[in-house]
């Protein structure tokens, strides 16, 4: 680190440097897209994890998080600005493609316009939303923004600031679909959205033209309800983005927590946890699997995956008492010790498995109707699928090992055999097969575990009121769909000053449109339903 | 004639009709005659509807590791009963900017078309409602009619989903409409005649599924997979594919409306298997074994009416059995197995029926 310090203080000598967790390189706006441009492309930083944006009243601003895919090297940049009334930085959306997602979404709340990106429309809120949520002197009186009784409203036009020779920066509009175009709504009442989620598709005949991806239906505003609640507290909202990734959400909040205020979890609650988070991701898969066969048609899938999904949901039960909301992982460790039966239901479920795995596989696998509506469907190249940052299982299939488990391991993953699967091919099928596969490595850290559950204490002391210093944290972890990153900025209270949630959800459906123009309707079924994205995560 | 063909229900009729005609005058007694067939189709065919749902669901359930209904009466029994009560008490939900009458016509053509099928069905020895020379081209001739109630649904609801779903359904069953038909011509050339009787007939000694055996097995298979798509049935159900179009050319269609496509795709399934059975399966023929003379009396002590429906039954499992199993196709692989596969192989197939006919290789 020492080394990139020196080498881009030599370059762009106004950047300031701090020490912590990860670099992070404070820079002016005028030299941000040169700096993440010699970052990108000299140091090999190509996966920008996500945009931070933050308020700290004096100053409206990002911070940057990017990685390497070649060495996992983290470093952040931060850039700001001091005009509260008209905040202006570059952007990097050319850069990075999923940039302009993260960028919209940092506009929606905090109203930092962006230099150069062409889509600067709100990416959750309304479009007539007054004021911006997450900035520190929002009113939050309801009577500015009553609910809307008139049809929904849309815009058919992007803006975009441009930045003119002499400095000025310009307004400037683009309409998103042509006069004569035939635009279908699918969504956000829809079956195979997964949720509320809405494309204005065009199409010619069968073929689809371009897609306008809206979000925000199912937005709750958890980043800034979580500002206003002890630490504690923000866990309960972990399981309500990502459900079928509670444990690994919860998981990755409390490692942060745990990170800042220096707590040390007891060894039985970290193996618990990691079961739990394996649990959870077989689960995860095999609703999939189930779910996504039942877009393709092929309903009868669905039911033979459940009852995996059951049983599994039935251990769960046995240990947290809930079988979606578990809220199982706390500050410390975890909540309650393991049910007395949950080795030997987990040896049991552990047995079914491989059956049925070559259940599905004969049933859906191998058929040919299956694979001539999966090979070669939705194909995401290696390195579009690190631009647009597509983790987990869906950007593996593209030939990206971004298993977080693996290159950043925590809880003690670094000590389990496991194998990050990966497919070169990219397309549906191999996103597919990705989640078969993923689920048999489950399986076997779950093998590995069952039969060496440490004894002793399951949670740690913690103070009733937990403080944390001040400064900022990040951790990743491995959702089942993805890579799940928690920002914390504390400025020494009880309370998080920023805490942002940096979700896989959100750029699988931002590349839903680069990979199904060109292909046929139903193919955007297949696509959508391969992607695996959950909309309550997106949206947040 | 055989002592199987002597049939219960033929006197019936027969009794029927000169009752009729002791105590009116003729005119007068066609008339009534007629009326009650009406009334009698009517009937069956809404039993038979409801009997298809049940039959359905409770396949799919035990496919799926399920029960199916079973609430309503014993083993769900009256479940479609139920259903049907529901459907016929629901509103009619009328919608702005469509055209009304191509709207509320639709329904009545799906239906139509499917019923004109019933007409020709060889019920049982005896029971067909008419029996012409030309039975076979007259019930291919109406299931035809069906594709333009869709396509006028799908375009008088003003949606843009139904659009595509009816623009999708009016590719698809023209293209399998030549399959079917071919299929079905390959098999009529084999029985000489297109009279639905005749064909029946030909097949008291041996169906055609064995006396034509090689032709005859390709022309079945080819027949099945068309007439699913004909029916709009999984996996070829793209016109109305859930996941993609919500509800496809129907997506509008509430109470009654909605129940006569609903009606009109289950009946298509019977009519499907029971055009298979007739053409491959012997009608209400029933299963003979030259030689086993005791065998075959105790197969001909069961009405051919049992005979004509358990084949449907047999073959609509078929039907469904594909559905519950298999993904849907797109649009294009849908197209392209109809025109590149099913409709070459199908030609060749009509040939070599022609040749076998010719030499004299079938039984």
């Amino acid at each position: 680190m020492a080394e990139l310090q020196e080498k881009i203080s030599k370059r762009f000598p106004g950047a300031t440097f701090e020490e912590g967790e990860t670099l992070l390189i404070n820079i002016a706006d005028s030299s941000l897209h040169d700096l993440v441009k010699a970052l990108r492309d000299e140091h090999g930083f190509d996966y920008l994890v996500t945009i931070v944006g933050f308020d700290r009243t004096t100053a409206l601003g990002c911070v940057y998080y990017l990685a390497s895919t070649k060495t996992q090297r983290l470093v952040s940049v931060s850039a700001q600005t001091t005009d509260r009334d008209n905040p202006m930085l570059h952007s990097i959306a050319d850069l990075y493609r999923v940039a302009g997602l993260y960028e919209r979404e940092v506009y929606d709340f905090y109203g930092i316009v962006f230099i150069g990106n062409p889509d600067m429309r709100r990416l959750f809120l309304n479009i007539d939303w007054v004021g911006y949520p997450l900035r520190k002197d929002y009113d939050s009186n309801p009577e500015l923004n009553p609910v809307s009784i008139e049809n929904e409203r849309q815009s058919d036009t992007t803006t975009e600031w441009v930045e003119m020779p002499d400095g000025k920066v310009e307004k400037r509009e683009h309409t998103i679909f042509e006069e004569d175009e035939f635009v279908i709504n699918i969504g956000p009442q829809h079956p195979a959205t997964h949720g509320v989620l809405r494309f204005r598709t065009s199409v010619d005949g069968e073929t689809i033209k371009k897609i306008d991806v809206y979000m925000g239906y199912i937005h709750r505003g958890v980043e800034k309800l979580c500002e206003d609640l002890g630490y504690m507290q923000t866990l309960h909202f972990m399981d309500r983005l990502d459900y079928f990734s509670a444990h690994n959400y919860h998981h990755g909040l409390c490692l942060c927590i745990e990170k800042a205020a220096g707590i040390e979890v007891p060894e039985r609650a970290r193996v618990a946890r990691v079961m739990m988070d394996e649990l959870s991701r077989i689960a995860s898969h095999c609703l999939f699997l189930g779910t996504f066969c039942m877009d393709l048609g092929a309903t009868t899938m669905l039911f033979y995956t459940l009852r995996v999904r059951e049983q599994i949901l039935d251990i769960m039960e046995r240990t947290c008492g809930a079988r979606m909301t578990f809220n199982y992982d706390c500050i410390g460790g975890v909540i309650a010790d393991l049910h007395e039966d949950f080795v030997k239901d987990v040896k049991e479920l552990l047995a079914v498995i491989p059956k049925n795995l070559k259940e599905y596989n004969k049933l859906f696998t191998g058929n040919v109707i299956a694979q001539n509506r999966l090979n070669g469907v939705g194909v995401l190249t290696r390195e579009d699928a690190i631009s647009y940052g597509v983790t987990g299982p869906s950007g593996r299939a593209s030939g990206w090992a971004c298993d977080v488990r693996k290159t950043h391991p925590y809880s003690g993953y670094d000590k389990l055999d496991f194998k990050e699967i990966v497919r070169t091919e990219g397309d549906s099928m191999a996103r597919f097969k990705n989640r078969i596969d993923e689920i048999e490595q489950s399986a076997h850290i779950l093998e590995q575990l069952v039969d060496n559950i440490p004894s002793g204490e399951w949670l740690a002391k913690v103070p009733k009121v937990l403080k944390l210093p001040v400064g900022h944290w990040f951790q990743m972890v491995e959702g089942c769909r993805g890579v799940f990153g928690v920002y914390i900025e504390s400025d020494g209270g009880t309370k998080p000053y920023r805490l942002k949630l940096a979700t896989p959800s959100l750029p699988a459906a931002g590349v839903v449109d680069h990979i199904t123009r060109g292909q046929k309707i139903a193919d955007l079924i297949t696509i959508g339903g391969s992607l695996d994205y959950i909309v309550p995560d997106m949206d947040r | 004639m055989n002592n199987y063909t002597i049939d219960n229900s033929q006197s019936l009729t027969q009794w029927i009709d000169q009752l009729l005609n002791s105590c009116m005058p003729s005119w007068l007694a066609t008339t009534v005659e007629c009326l009650l067939v009406g009334v009698g189709l009517l009937l069956v065919y809404a039993l038979l509807a409801l009997f298809y749902i049940l039959y359905e669901r409770k396949i799919c359930a035990y496919f799926q590791c399920r029960l199916g209904p079973n609430r309503v009466g014993p083993w769900g029994l009256f479940q479609s009963m139920a259903d049907a009560v529901k459907m016929l008490i629901k509103e009619l939900i009328s919608l702005n900017h469509i055209d009304k009458f191509l709207f509320a016509l639709a329904p009545y053509l799906v239906i139509i078309a499917s019923m004109l099928c019933f007409a020709v069905l060889p019920w049982g020895n005896g029971l067909q409602i008419i029996d012409f020379n030309i039975g076979i081209f007259f019930l291919i001739a109406c299931s035809s009619i069906g594709v333009l109630g869709i396509l006028l649904a799908g375009w008088s609801s003003n949606n843009k989903f139904t659009l595509i779903g009816a623009l999708r359904s009016g590719a698809q069953m023209v293209s399998y409409e030549l399959s079917v038909g071919l299929s079905i011509l390959t098999m009529v050339a084999f029985a000489g005649t297109m009279d639905v009787g005749k064909i029946v007939e030909a097949q008291a000694d041996g169906w055609f599924i064995f006396t034509a055996h090689v032709p005859a097995i390709i022309a079945f298979v080819i027949y099945m997979i068309a007439g699913t798509a004909e029916t709009n049935r999984g996996p070829f159900d793209l016109p109305e594919a859930e996941s993609e179009l919500t509800a496809g050319y129907h997506t509008e269609y509430s109470g009654i409306h909605f129940g006569f496509f609903y009606l009109a795709e289950y009946l298509n399934l019977f009519v499907v298997s029971g055009v298979a059975t007739l053409m491959f399966f012997g009608g209400w023929m029933p299963f003979r074994i030259e030689g086993w003379d005791g065998f075959n009396e105790i197969m001909g002590y069961i009405p051919s009416v049992v005979w004509f429906l358990m084949k449907a039954f047999v073959l609509s499992f078929v039907i469904i059995w594909f559905k519950w199993t298999y993904p849907r196709l797109r649009i294009d692989q849908l197209l392209s197995l109809e025109w590149k596969y099913l409709l070459p192989i199908n030609l060749v197939n009509l040939v070599l029926m022609v040749v076998i006919i010719f030499a004299g290789w079938h039984f």
